[in-house]
């Protein structure tokens, strides 16, 4: 009980340290911009452990964040090995030939404004459907190493960057493409040095939203069958052998990866994207 | 309707390719069958065709290609064979009333369909009074936002069986509660997203003009930025409510369960049958199809009614 109660005062404090930091002087400074997220994230990892510990919840139901940590720390070889498996040979080459080829097919669709008419709408409709459905099929076809996982990846990303992609590449306007041409400029010049790049925004988006449909295509793909390594087949191990703290262990893997990914994105996003509005201050 | 044309040309460029690829996908397969019916294959022997390219397998034993069209588990379906399994497990079930056998898709889908109305209803509810919370305090527009962005970021997949483990655990009953969650954490996030954007839209004098009104705080929220946010919401929701289908067919995949879209292609890939998870993959794109466009109607009424162009 013990461990609730100073779990609760700890977050009255940091609530209350958050609302006086929020409306300071320093608000928006860009320390506290970062301490007050990070003091919320704390906050409930404090509270999960107070309520793990103060009311006695079984382990097998929700390990304490601590026994989590220690498991991390003791099984990082496993964990390692799963992330070789499921992220740089599943998820990476699958969202990398995604990526590529959506953007090819993109410049090539792009040439003809009927196929664009056609495709649009129709590339619309499939990045909303469930397309890790076809998990079990690719499985079937490429078999059960990182070749099906990449592949469930590929057809994932797929859409989203297409459509992203051919709506970038329409972004640039008439008055910019009338200079290229005032310019001598030929068909490639003018999409490497202005369409693509005034499509870059819109490249972004679509990439910032295949990242972590890779990563759930790579773990769901891993259900379906896989050698005896990777996060999913971990995941769903640990699930029926009851180390719960094992499979947190793994989230949280899963987590970092798809955390850092979509902020490694971002930042090389602000890097070719510096002349956007948006990111200029 | 301007784009009618193309689209029904890159469908029929889609079906044209569909059909192409199935020859080659399914030549060994094909050629197996017809060996062992006695049928005279060059080379001879499945394990030796492995190492001949496929398109060379065709040209060899040209009279085999049609087999791989008439296959009962093919690798590759005809778009032909999906849509008579689909019309076997819908349409002619419920022409025979047997719509709500364990057998027929239109069964699975009202399950999936339940768990994602519920997913997305408490989703949608946790997207707004989220954006709310972050329109009006500043304290939980800087610690909500973020991790809001990061939880979109975690692999949802990865939590799907902790999520059942911990209900059946509390004693939760039934198999639709998880799914309702799992769809619930990816449908709430467009539609926090759109809605912080929606009810921040009234600008400045707008507010000043109900603050001149001595309008109190509730009467602005209702009479100004509700209204005003409401285009933000509709777009939002019918992302939301693709997301949720989506959230409740990964919710099914790998947690065994027995009835659901999702749980089909889990059979179909367990008893070897392909055309069931084609056909179940079907009726998925339908029913995000169907719930899309009911979302968009709605949309244009209630915005019709707002005095909005159409």
């Amino acid at each position: 009980m013990m461990a609730l109660i100073l779990a609760l005062l700890f977050w009255i404090a940091a609530w209350g340290c958050n609302i006086w930091l929020a409306n300071s002087r320093w608000r928006g400074t860009r320390a506290v911009r970062i301490i007050v997220p990070v003091l919320f994230g704390i906050t409930l990892l404090v509270l999960w452990e107070g309520i793990v510990r103060g009311l006695g919840v079984s382990q097998v139901i929700l390990p304490a964040p601590s026994l989590v940590a220690q498991t991390f720390a003791t099984s990082l070889d496993i964990l390692w090995t799963d992330f070789v498996q499921t992220v740089v040979k599943g998820a990476f080459r699958g969202f990398a030939i995604g990526a590529i080829a959506a953007v090819l097919c993109a410049i090539a669709i792009d040439r003809s404004a009927f196929l664009t008419r056609g495709l649009l709408p129709i590339g619309n409709f499939l990045a909303a459907l469930p397309i890790v459905g076809v998990a079990p099929i690719m499985v079937n076809w490429f078999g059960f190493d990182w070749q099906s996982k990449a592949a469930v990846v590929v057809v994932m990303v797929f859409f989203p960057i297409l459509v992203n992609t051919v709506q970038g590449l329409k972004a640039s306007d008439t008055m910019q493409r009338d200079l290229m041409r005032t310019y001598a400029a030929s068909y490639f010049q003018t999409l490497l040095k202005l369409r693509l790049p005034a499509a870059m925004p819109f490249i972004f988006n679509g990439l910032k939203i295949a990242t972590t449909l890779a990563l759930i295509g790579a773990i769901v793909a891993e259900y379906f069958g896989s050698p005896t390594r990777g996060m999913g087949f971990r995941i769903s191990t640990a699930v029926g052998s009851l180390s719960i703290d094992l499979v947190w262990a793994e989230i949280a893997v899963a987590a970092l990866v798809g955390t850092s990914a979509y902020g490694i994105t971002a930042w090389i996003e602000r890097k070719v994207t510096f002349w956007h509005p948006s990111h200029r201050n | 309707m301007r784009n009618f044309l193309p689209i029904l040309a890159v469908l029929g460029g889609i079906v044209l390719l569909w059909y192409l690829a199935v020859a080659p996908m399914n030549i060994r397969v094909a050629l197996d069958q017809a060996e062992r019916a006695g049928a005279v294959i060059v080379p001879e022997g499945s394990v030796a065709r492995r190492a001949v390219p496929a398109l060379k397998l065709m040209i060899d034993n040209s009279d085999h290609v049609t087999a791989g069209y008439q296959l009962d588990r093919p690798r590759l379906p005809t778009p032909a064979q999906v849509g008579q399994e689909f019309w076997k497990t819908t349409g002619e079930m419920a022409l025979n009333g047997r719509a709500w056998s364990k057998r027929s898709l239109i069964y699975h889908a009202w399950i999936t369909l339940q768990s994602t109305l519920w997913g997305f209803a408490l989703g949608t509810t946790i997207g707004i009074l989220g954006a709310v919370a972050i329109v009006y305090s500043r304290v939980a527009d800087m610690s909500l936002m973020p991790w809001a962005i990061i939880s979109q970021t975690i692999p949802i997949v990865a939590l799907a069986p902790m999520i059942i483990v911990v209900s059946s655990q509390l004693g939760v009953d039934g198999r639709g509660f998880p799914k309702a969650i799992i769809s619930a954490y990816l449908c709430f996030f467009p539609v926090l997203v759109g809605m912080v954007k929606g009810l921040r839209a009234p600008e400045t004098s707008q507010l000043d003009l109900l603050k001149t009104y001595d309008a109190n705080g509730w009467q602005s929220f209702f009479k100004l930025r509700l209204p005003a946010s409401l285009p933000f919401l509709f777009t939002s929701l019918k992302v939301g409510v693709a997301a949720a289908l989506v959230g409740t067919i990964v919710g099914e995949l790998p947690t065994g369960a027995i009835s659901g879209l999702g749980a089909r292609i889990l059979i179909g890939d367990q008893f070897g049958t392909p055309l069931a998870i084609w056909s179940a993959l079907f009726a998925a794109a339908i029913l995000a199809g169907l719930l899309v466009t009911l979302l968009d109607l709605l949309q244009r009424i209630a915005l019709g009614r707002m005095g909005a162009p159409s």
